[in-house]
């Protein structure tokens, strides 16, 4: 469906009369006001017709429905790739380290401030695929193969205990998962 | 006219030395070049020489023009490099120092979570897929083809002001404190024109949009918002968009958070929810005083901040103009008061033209320091009716624990000696 099929030529018509208009005279605000209207935007239609699966190693979106890709792994299979590629700034024990961005621990309904963490405030466990596979680690972001993303964000699962070490997370055991804060959340766009 | 006869002409309209803006509007002239007797003018006559730049030609034209070395201390703040957050960071717009409503090119804020990319714009594509009846790819070349439109409105990040929650006031200035808001004229193509191109499926609700940094910055927005008046901005106050605000494309999304008018946009997603990203969840979200944390909270409220006098200032006993920026994600500027004792009494400021929907107005108003203790607060109301809340009403409304869209009334105390800070009343 194209807006404009059909209406090229009167289309065409309009934008000629109103440059004819601002040559002639300085432009007034009602001429202003008809530069924005939907007449003027005809699209030229250049874009170009891509299939899924030529656009897939740029669709890096991860979520209930954006499907996570093939692959798998369990926490023992991620804890070496974490204390290489994650502890520097996150800590060997995920409570912060150097960066000071603790991953594990905190208590969204502690009377002091909460911390918030992938454990304690997290809604969503597809959202540390996704995180983890576009900008992680941060100073070599997209360096992880898919499978060594599910394995370390299994690990990250298993350092908040929400996991045990040896549970296999792929696409629809991560997506089963549900986070502890998952009812915590407020969508402001539906008030 | 002499100092006491521009005395007599200042009309009181609040408490603690607030005149009447129209003071402002009918005198040309300040006090201080009033107060000039003939005797100073001879005593002083050799600063009337001619200068050496008068009598020697300077250099010819230049091929991007710099601003004068005398303001070059005009400039953002970067801060210090975070070994452990490659390219992270923002930068502050010098609010203080600049006057009128649009911010240069070169002082607009930045935030980035990992760095400004290096995009060969012939390298470049803007993807659109998920629930459309045929995915699309544009070059950087197709889209310069696409009809555009021009508005000029502001960017705040959802950040600015933010340690203003905190339970110290923070000392700084106008630029430190809420520096993280600009404004410019942004052109580019009206998203709706691509999506149509695309062909929306009925039962999408949601774009996931993401850019192609090294973070993949990915944010969600309605649906009905991006059709509604979200561009596709290629250029920025006329030139292409500078790297560091998104070259060659980024969204941009009207008075909503700044994070979600996604620099070097590369790909849009419709969907039937959102995707859930990072900053979406963990990040640019705010947890209330009952642990529910506020979720696409994207509208930025109306605010308004005094630029000067502002903090790290120091004045002398005189008139001054009470100059500031107010705004509200919601439309337009409808009034802006302005306090010099704490909030106590108020006064009509003047607002400049403002350029349009969302865009940054420019307020002033005259005001006579005494040398005694002043509390000087702005607060905007917009063309919705919403007045900006006092720092005890925001609080009470989202509780302490919150950090992004502060838009509460901020005050700059002025005391006995002239020095100005940040206070809260």
């Amino acid at each position: 469906m194209r807006m404009f099929n059909g209406k090229t030529e009167r289309s065409l018509q309009f934008l000629f009369r109103l440059s004819a208009a601002a040559l002639s005279c300085a432009v007034s605000p009602i001429v202003s006001a008809q530069i924005d209207s939907a007449e003027t935007l005809l699209s030229p239609n250049l874009g170009t017709i891509v299939e899924q699966q030529e656009i897939e190693a740029l669709d890096l979106i991860a979520s209930a429905e954006s499907p996570l890709p093939v692959g798998s792994g369990s926490a023992f299979q991620g804890r070496e790739i974490y204390a290489n590629q994650c502890a520097a700034c996150h800590g060997a024990d995920g409570k912060g380290g150097a960066a000071n961005q603790p991953l594990v621990g905190g208590n969204i309904q502690s009377a002091d401030r909460p911390l918030r963490t992938v454990g304690s405030f997290w809604p969503h466990a597809t959202t540390l695929f996704d995180f983890v596979r576009r900008a992680m680690p941060a100073n070599a972001p997209k360096s992880l193969s898919d499978t060594e993303v599910y394995q370390v964000v299994a690990y990250v699962l298993y350092m908040n205990g929400l996991i045990d070490q040896y549970k296999i997370i792929d696409a629809d055991s991560l997506a089963g998962i549900k986070m502890p804060n998952s009812d915590g959340f407020i969508d402001m766009s539906a008030q | 006219m002499t100092i006491d006869k521009l005395e007599t002409a200042e009309e009181s309209v609040a408490g603690n030395g607030l005149l009447s803006r129209r003071l402002l509007l009918g005198l040309g002239i300040s006090g201080t070049a009033a107060a000039l007797s003939p005797n100073l003018l001879a005593a002083e006559a050799s600063r009337f020489n001619i200068p050496s730049w008068s009598k020697q030609p300077g250099p010819g034209p230049s091929a991007y023009g710099q601003p004068s070395p005398f303001v070059a201390d005009i400039q953002r703040d970067p801060g210090r490099a975070n070994p452990l957050y490659p390219g992270g960071g923002a930068s502050r717009t010098p609010l203080h120092a600049l006057r009128g409503t649009l911010t240069p090119n070169g002082l607009h804020f930045e935030r980035h979570h990992a760095g400004v990319p290096a995009i060969d714009p012939a390298e470049h594509k803007l993807i659109i897929n998920g629930l459309v009846d045929r995915a699309l790819a544009f070059s950087y070349d197709d889209l310069l083809r696409y009809p555009m439109v021009s508005r000029i409105q502001f960017l705040e990040c959802s950040g600015n002001s933010g340690a203003l929650f905190g339970a110290t006031p923070p000392q700084g200035t106008a630029q430190s404190i809420n520096g993280l808001v600009s404004c410019a004229e942004w052109t580019g193509i009206p998203l709706s024109v691509l999506l149509n191109e695309a062909g929306i499926d009925p039962t999408a609700r949601w774009l996931s949009c993401v850019g192609a940094d090294a973070a993949s910055m990915g944010r969600s927005i309605p649906l009905d918002k991006a059709l509604d008046d979200v561009l596709v901005a290629l250029f920025q106050n006329g030139e292409p968009l500078r790297p560091e605000q998104g070259f060659p494309l980024r969204l941009f999304v009207p008075g909503w958070e700044g994070n979600v008018s996604v620099k070097w946009l590369t790909q849009l997603k419709l969907a039937r929810e959102p995707s859930q990203f990072r900053d979406e969840t963990s990040k640019y979200t705010d947890t209330l005083a009952d642990r529910k944390s506020l979720q696409f909270s994207f509208p930025m409220g109306v605010k308004s901040i005094i630029t000067s006098p502002s903090g790290k200032m120091q004045l002398q006993p005189g008139l001054y103009q009470i100059e500031g920026l107010a705004w509200s994600g919601a439309g337009r500027i409808a009034k802006v008061e302005v306090s010099a004792d704490g909030g106590a009494s108020w006064a009509p400021a003047h607002i400049d033209a403002q350029s349009g929907d969302k865009s940054l107005a420019r307020f002033r108003v005259p005001w006579r320091y005494s040398g005694a203790p002043a509390q000087l607060i702005s607060r905007a109301t917009d063309s919705e009716g919403k007045l900006q809340p006092t720092r005890d009403a925001l609080l009470a409304e989202v509780g302490s624990l919150a950090f992004y869209h502060f838009n509460a009334q901020q005050c700059w105390a002025v005391d006995n000696k002239g020095e100005v800070s940040n206070a809260y009343v």
